[in-house]
C-alpha cells in the first residue's frame, strides 16, 4: 500500500512539470534565434507588364490674356466681373481719358476750320477763274481790234497783260486750294489718331473667354502693360505635370494619362499628353509635360488646382514577373530568394520594366512557375531556417 | 537508494511547485528587464541595420540625422554619387509626428483614438535596395509612385489600402514593414522624398495665407509698379529644397574611412561611418535612457537574488524539525546536505524555466521592443543556480548545526 501514494503524488507533480517544460521548450523553439523565419511565397507569373509613370501637376490654361492698357493711367470703369463669360471684342471696361474728349472737340473745330478754308479756297480759284476767262476775251477783242487798226498796240499789250495777271491769279487760287485740302487732310488725320487713341483706352476682350480675375477697380492707377482684367479661353485648360526623371524615359507626346482632380480623386478623367517639355527642371529633377483633357469636364477644373496624372505606357509583350516586395539588394546585386530544400537561396537576377502595381519584368534569371520568397517576417540569410505560411501575422486579410 | 531530496518534494510538492512559480516570477521581470535594455539597443542598431548605409553624410557639424537636426541641398547627393568608392547615395528626411488615418465625419473619434507618434522616412521611391528604402515587407509592395504612397511599419496599426493624413496630404498605405523603428522607438511610414520634403517644411495653410498678407503689407515686396515683385517673393517663400541627411553605400571593396575622408575634405560635410553612427546614438541619444534602464536592471538582479537566497534559507528552516528527526535516526549529513542542495537547484530550474516562459509570452505585449537573448538566458540561468547553491550553503550550514534532540524536544 506504499507504493500507489507516492506514484499519485509524483504523477500530479509531474502533471505540473511537464506541461511547463512543454511549454519552455515550445516556446524556444517558436521565438527566439532558433525559430524559422516566417515567409510567404509568389510564383513567378507570365504577365504582361504595362507600365505606368505618376505625375501631379496644376490645372492651367493655355492661354491667358491680361488686358491693361498701353499708358499708364487711371481705370475709370470695369464692366466685368471674375466668372463672366466675354465674347470677342466685348468691351471690358476702360481707362480714364483725361482730357482726350476736349482735343477730339478741338480737333472738330479744327476740321471743320480747314472744311471752311477749303470752300473759301475754291471760291478764290473760280473768282481767278472768271477774270482769266475776262481777261483773254478781252485779249482776243483786242487783237480783232488791233488787225482792224481801232485800238492802239499799248492797249492790246496792256490786255495781254492783264490776261497773264489773271492766268497766275488761277495759278495762286489753285495752289491755294491745294494747300486748304492738305491742311484738311492733316487735320482729319489729327482727328482720327485722337479717336484711336481714345479708343485704346477701352479695354477689348480679344477671345471669347472666361473671366478668372479683376486686378484693378475704378479710380486706381495702373503703369502701362499692369492688367485690370485677365481672360482665358476656358478651351484650352491644360495640365502642367512634373514627372520624376527616374524611369520616365518612355513618356512621349501623345499617351493617353487618366487625370485626377484632388477635388475628386475618384473621379477619373480621361486625356492624353500633349508635349513634353524639352527642357527638363535640374533642381527638382523632374520633366514637364502638358496634358490636356479629352472632354472638358463640366463645371470646368479649377485653375491651379491639383491634379495626379497617370500615364499608360505602352504595354509590353507577356514576360516572367515578380512582385516588386520579393527583391532585395545583396552585396550590389539584385535579386529574389528561393526556396531550395526547405532553406533561402539568393538568385541574382536582372530586372525590366515596372508598373504601379508592384510587378516588376525579370530579363533573366527565373523561369515562370519558380516559387519565390515573397514577404519575410525578418531579413532573410543563406541557410536561415523558414517556414511558409499564407500569411504573416499580424498582417490584417 | 530512494531520493531523499525527491521524497522530500513529493510530500509538499504544492508548496514546492507553487514557491518554485512565485520565484519564476520574479527571473520573469528580471529577464524582462533585461530585454527591455537589449531591446533598446537593438532599436539604435536596426535604426542603422533599415538605413541600408555604410557612410552618412550630414550638415557640417553636426551629429547627422537622428541625434541632431541636419539640413542639407538635395542636390548634393549628386557630387556624392561621383565620387571613387561610392556605389549608391540617396537622399533621405526624417521627421517624427504624430500621423493618424485619413478620417471621415463618422469615424474623427477612431482615427483620433488610432493616431500614433510615428517617425515619418522620406525615400527616393522607385529604385529597389536603394539606401533607406525598408528592406523586407511582410505585406504589400514598395512604393512604386512619386506622391502619395506610405510603406507603414505594422506596429502602427495601419492596414494594407488604408490611407492616413500626413500634413496636407492622404497617403495610401501600400505595403507592411516589420521592426522599421527610430531610436526613440517609434515605428517608421516610409515616404516619397518629395512628398517628405513638403511635410516637412511646408506650413499649414493658415500660415502661409497669412505670411502672404504680411508680405504683401511689405512695401518692399509689394512696390507700386512692380506687381511682378510680390508673386515672386511669394513664391520663393513656399519653395524647400532641403533633406536632412544623404545616405551613402560603398562599393564592396572601398574602404569607409578613405571614402569619409573624402567627402569631408572635398565636400566640406560631416559624414559618419556606420561605427561613428553607433557609437553617437549608443553613447549619446539613449546614453542616459539606457543607463537607467541598465541600474534599474542591475538592483533587480540583485534583490531577485537576495529574495532567491531568503525563501531557500527559509524554506529549509522550515523543515529543520524533519532534519532533526533525519539527524536523530542517524543519517549521514552529506545526504541531509545533498537534499537541501538539490531541493534548491530543483527550485531553481522551476523558477528558471517559469521565468524564461512568462518573459516570452508577455514581451510581445510591451509597446516597445523587448529582446530576449539566448545569451541573456543563459547567464540568467548560471546565475540562478549559483544563487541557489550558495543559498543552500548558508541553509545546509543552519541544517547541520542543529542539535538532533530538537526533533523531540519542544
Amino acid at each position: 500500500m506504499k507504493l500507489p501514494k507516492p506514484s499519485r503524488r509524483a504523477l500530479s507533480l509531474l502533471a505540473v512539470l511537464i506541461p511547463l517544460l512543454g511549454a519552455f521548450a515550445w516556446l524556444a523553439l517558436t521565438s527566439g534565434p532558433l525559430a524559422p523565419v516566417l515567409v510567404t511565397l509568389a510564383e513567378v507569373e507570365q504577365r504582361p507588364i504595362a507600365p505606368a509613370l505618376f505625375g501631379v501637376g496644376t490645372v492651367e490654361a493655355r492661354y491667358t490674356y491680361r488686358i491693361g492698357p498701353t499708358i499708364a493711367g487711371r481705370v475709370s470703369q470695369v464692366a466685368v466681373q471674375v466668372g463672366d463669360r466675354v465674347n470677342a471684342g466685348q468691351r471690358l471696361g476702360e481707362m480714364d481719358p483725361v482730357d482726350l474728349d476736349e482735343r477730339v472737340a478741338a480737333q472738330d473745330a479744327a476740321l471743320r476750320r480747314a472744311e471752311s478754308g477749303v470752300v473759301a479756297a475754291r471760291a478764290q480759284v473760280r473768282d481767278a477763274q472768271a477774270r482769266r476767262d475776262f481777261a483773254s476775251a478781252q485779249v482776243k477783242r483786242y487783237e480783232q481790234l488791233l488787225v482792224a487798226r481801232t485800238a492802239s498796240e499799248d492797249t492790246a499789250e496792256a490786255k495781254r497783260q492783264e490776261a497773264q495777271v489773271a492766268e497766275a491769279g488761277v495759278a495762286l487760287g489753285l495752289a491755294n486750294l491745294e494747300s486748304a485740302e492738305q491742311d484738311l487732310g492733316r487735320v482729319r488725320a489729327e482727328r482720327a489718331a485722337l479717336v484711336r487713341q481714345r479708343d485704346n483706352l477701352r479695354l477689348i476682350a480679344p477671345v471669347a473667354g472666361l473671366v478668372v480675375s479683376r486686378d484693378a477697380e475704378p479710380g486706381s492707377t495702373v503703369v502701362a502693360g499692369q492688367s485690370v482684367v485677365e481672360v482665358v479661353d476656358p478651351a484650352s485648360l491644360w495640365v502642367d505635370v512634373r514627372f520624376d526623371q527616374l524611369g520616365a524615359g518612355a513618356l512621349r507626346a501623345g499617351l493617353a494619362v487618366r487625370i485626377a482632380l484632388r477635388s475628386q480623386p475618384l473621379g477619373m478623367l480621361e486625356g492624353r499628353v500633349e508635349r513634353v517639355e524639352p527642357r527638363a527642371d535640374a533642381i527638382t529633377e523632374e520633366l514637364l509635360a502638358k496634358v490636356v483633357f479629352a472632354d472638358l469636364p463640366d463645371p470646368l477644373p479649377r485653375l491651379g488646382e491639383l491634379a495626379e496624372v497617370t500615364v499608360a505606357l505602352a504595354p509590353r509583350p507577356a514576360a516572367p514577373a515578380v512582385p516588386n516586395a520579393a527583391l532585395h539588394r545583396r552585396a550590389d546585386a539584385l535579386g529574389v530568394w528561393v526556396l531550395d530544400d526547405g532553406e533561402p537561396r539568393f538568385v541574382p537576377l536582372t530586372i525590366g520594366a515596372r508598373d504601379l502595381d508592384g510587378w516588376v519584368e525579370i530579363r533573366s534569371g527565373l523561369v515562370p512557375g519558380t516559387a519565390v520568397i515573397w514577404h519575410s517576417q525578418a531579413p532573410l540569410s543563406p541557410g536561415r531556417r523558414v517556414k511558409v505560411v499564407e500569411q504573416l501575422p499580424g498582417v490584417a486579410p | 537508494m530512494i531520493s531523499l531530496a525527491g521524497r522530500d518534494i513529493l510530500h509538499g510538492w504544492g508548496k514546492f511547485v507553487f514557491t518554485g512559480i512565485g520565484l519564476g516570477l520574479l527571473i520573469g521581470v528580471t529577464l524582462s528587464m533585461a530585454g527591455i535594455y537589449r531591446g533598446m539597443v537593438d532599436d539604435a542598431e536596426v535604426l542603422l541595420d533599415n538605413s541600408g548605409a555604410d557612410l552618412w553624410a550630414v550638415q557640417k557639424d553636426t551629429l547627422g540625422p537622428y541625434a541632431e537636426p541636419s539640413n542639407l541641398a538635395d542636390d548634393l547627393y549628386r557630387s556624392l554619387q561621383t565620387l571613387p568608392g561610392v556605389a549608391r547615395a540617396a537622399n533621405v528626411t526624417y521627421l517624427t509626428m504624430q500621423v493618424r488615418p485619413l478620417a471621415d465625419a463618422a469615424s474623427v473619434g477612431d482615427a483620433a483614438a488610432r493616431e500614433r507618434r510615428a517617425m515619418v522616412v522620406g525615400v527616393v521611391p522607385g529604385g529597389f535596395g536603394e539606401p533607406g528604402q525598408p528592406e523586407s515587407l511582410v505585406a504589400g509592395r514598395h512604393l512604386t509612385r512619386g506622391h502619395y504612397e506610405a510603406v507603414a511599419d505594422i506596429s502602427t496599426g495601419f492596414r494594407l489600402g488604408e490611407q492616413l493624413r500626413i500634413r496636407r496630404h492622404a497617403y495610401r498605405v501600400v505595403g507592411l514593414t516589420r521592426r522599421t523603428v527610430s531610436s526613440g522607438g517609434d515605428p517608421m511610414i516610409f515616404i516619397p522624398l518629395k512628398d517628405a520634403q513638403e511635410a516637412q517644411f511646408l506650413k499649414d495653410n493658415d500660415a502661409i495665407v497669412a505670411q502672404r498678407r504680411r508680405s504683401a503689407a511689405n512695401p518692399a515686396f509689394n512696390r507700386p509698379g512692380q506687381p511682378q515683385v510680390l508673386d515672386a517673393v511669394l513664391a520663393s517663400q513656399t519653395q524647400s529644397n532641403s533633406v536632412n541627411a544623404i545616405l551613402v553605400r560603398l562599393t564592396p571593396n572601398a574602404d569607409p574611412n578613405r571614402v569619409a575622408a573624402d567627402i569631408r575634405r572635398w565636400k566640406h560635410l560631416s559624414v559618419y561611418t556606420r561605427a561613428e553612427m553607433n557609437e553617437i546614438l549608443q553613447a549619446k541619444l539613449i546614453a542616459t535612457s539606457a543607463r537607467q534602464i541598465f541600474m534599474f536592471l542591475v538592483i533587480l538582479s540583485v534583490v531577485s537574488a537576495a529574495i532567491v537566497a531568503f525563501i531557500i534559507y527559509t524554506l529549509t528552516l522550515g523543515k529543520i524539525r524533519e532534519i532533526a528527526v533525519l539527524k536523530l535516526i542517524g543519517t549521514r549529513n552529506r545526504t541531509i546536505a545533498g537534499m537541501i542542495l538539490q531541493q534548491a537547484i530543483g527550485l531553481g530550474l522551476i523558477g528558471f524555466v517559469v521565468g524564461k516562459t512568462v518573459a516570452t509570452l508577455w514581451a510581445p505585449v510591451f509597446p516597445k521592443y523587448v529582446l530576449l537573448l539566448p545569451g541573456d538566458a543563459a547567464r540568467g540561468f548560471l546565475i540562478v543556480v549559483i544563487i541557489c547553491v550558495l543559498a543552500s550553503l548558508v541553509a545546509i550550514r543552519a541544517a547541520l548545526r542543529v542539535d538532533p534532540a530538537e526533533a523531540i524536544g519542544g
